[in-house]
């Protein structure tokens, strides 16, 4: 059985056939092509598969595509404009916050909503945020930093 | 994941007669631990049912000098409210400890005590502070809901709609847990409402349980001291690469005693 999914995507209202157990990060990697959304453990761990959706980050590789009828998603490719980074990606560049950056995208994108919640986050509570984004490579002390300094570039 | 239909109910007596017109439907909630769990193909229901669009579960009242969680309260929700965090700051702290902030984004109360997970937090928040499980059809005691593992007293195709804690004098959560997942390995919530004393422990065992021996001393002294001498025995608790049962036996008195001391 399949049903139609509606969403608004990084602004667009986009829909597709879906089958009920499709995931969001299948809709968004192989129906749509949007492929900067990764999949790392496609167990809810990792953290690489972090979206927006209705404002709030969510693991995709854990939302049914149907969960998300209605809904607007975004993900790491609404973020830079016209060429131009966000200044959450510009940070993490500038700070040397990816090695590989399989991990990357989740992690901005997780920042942005703790940003969000909080415009000046601590490191104690950029850590403890960082909770359900794992990186391999950083050790995740240049994360952190460019974390704190994308939320100052985004105040200024 | 095996196929199924999906389909989103539109009120809580549409969704209670789709399942009950379904040879094995599922309801889901946040679907933190269904959608793993159908990942993995550990269950194969025919229908799933998906409560997300039901405004009447969602929300945080206070009724009756009780905090009423809505069944699609999410955890991030109850974690981030004044109307929970004032009047019982041990129940949003122990929802702010729950995994991580995506799975607080999404996880709901309801989906977490449906679930009984033995490692899950809530059940030591209905438990501990005697909360009352109300359903589409009726109410259930806390001490009455939680029957052995991953089984509660629900119904096939009950639904539950709501949580209601009572206000304790003072509570408090403390849980080990585990430094990957942050399910507890063992977690209490002790808490103490005029002459009456709750001790409720999730992960230790197959199901919450309470340890009236605590309570009975804490009623007397409410001080970490009068349970620090006081252990549970090892048998019948869990065992896994985490934790043996002889150390799980062991958390529960330190963490019991933390919590006291944290209640103050």
């Amino acid at each position: 059985m399949t049903l139609t999914v509606t969403m608004t995507l990084n602004g667009e209202s986009v829909s597709a056939e879906v089958e009920g157990r499709t995931l969001l990060v299948q809709l968004i990697r192989d129906h749509f092509r949007l492929t900067g959304t990764h999949v790392g453990c496609d167990t809810s761990q990792c953290g690489a598969c972090v979206v927006h959706m209705n404002g709030q980050s969510v693991k995709s590789c854990t939302v049914l595509a149907a969960q998300a009828d209605g809904a607007e998603v975004s993900t790491i490719e609404s973020l830079a404009e016209n060429g131009e980074l966000h200044p959450m990606q510009q940070a993490f560049k500038d700070n040397h916050g990816l090695q590989c950056g399989f991990c990357t995208p989740g992690m901005v994108m997780s920042a942005l909503d703790l940003v969000a919640n909080n415009p000046d986050p601590g490191e104690a509570e950029i850590r403890d945020w960082l909770e359900g984004n794992l990186c391999r490579c950083t050790g995740y002390h240049n994360i952190v930093k460019s974390i704190a300094a994308g939320a100052q570039a985004m105040r200024s | 994941m095996y196929e199924f239909n999906y389909r989103r109910a539109s009120s809580v007596s549409d969704a209670v007669a789709s399942s009950g017109q379904s040879d094995d439907a599922s309801y889901l909630a946040g679907g933190m631990t269904l959608i793993p769990v159908l990942k993995f193909r550990l269950a194969s229901p025919s229908d799933i049912i998906d409560l997300a669009g039901l405004g009447e579960l969602k929300g945080i009242r206070t009724e009756n000098g009780a905090v009423v969680v809505g069944a699609m309260t999410t955890h991030a929700e109850v974690a981030g409210s004044s109307e929970v965090r004032q009047p019982i700051p041990a129940l949003a702290d122990l929802a702010e400890s729950i995994g991580d902030p995506q799975v607080r984004n999404r996880g709901t109360i309801g989906g977490s005590i449906a679930n009984a997970d033995p490692a899950a937090d809530y059940p030591a928040a209905v438990v501990g502070l005697g909360a009352t499980v109300h359903t589409n059809s009726r109410t259930i005691g806390a001490d009455d809901f939680f029957t052995d593992m991953f089984e509660t007293a629900l119904e096939p195709g009950e639904l539950v709609t709501a949580v209601s804690f009572p206000v304790p004098d003072r509570a408090a959560y403390m849980k080990f847990p585990n430094p990957a997942s942050r399910y507890a390995i063992v977690g209490v919530m002790v808490s103490q409402s005029g002459e009456e004393v709750r001790v409720a422990v999730t992960g230790a065992g197959g199901s919450v349980f309470r340890v009236p021996e605590m309570e009975q001393a804490l009623a007397v002294n409410f001080a970490p001291e009068a349970v620090a001498g006081i252990s549970v025995s090892a048998d019948g608790l869990n065992e896994d690469i985490h934790a043996s049962p002889e150390y799980r036996a062991h958390l529960v008195t330190v963490m019991a005693r933390r919590a006291v001391a944290a209640a103050g």
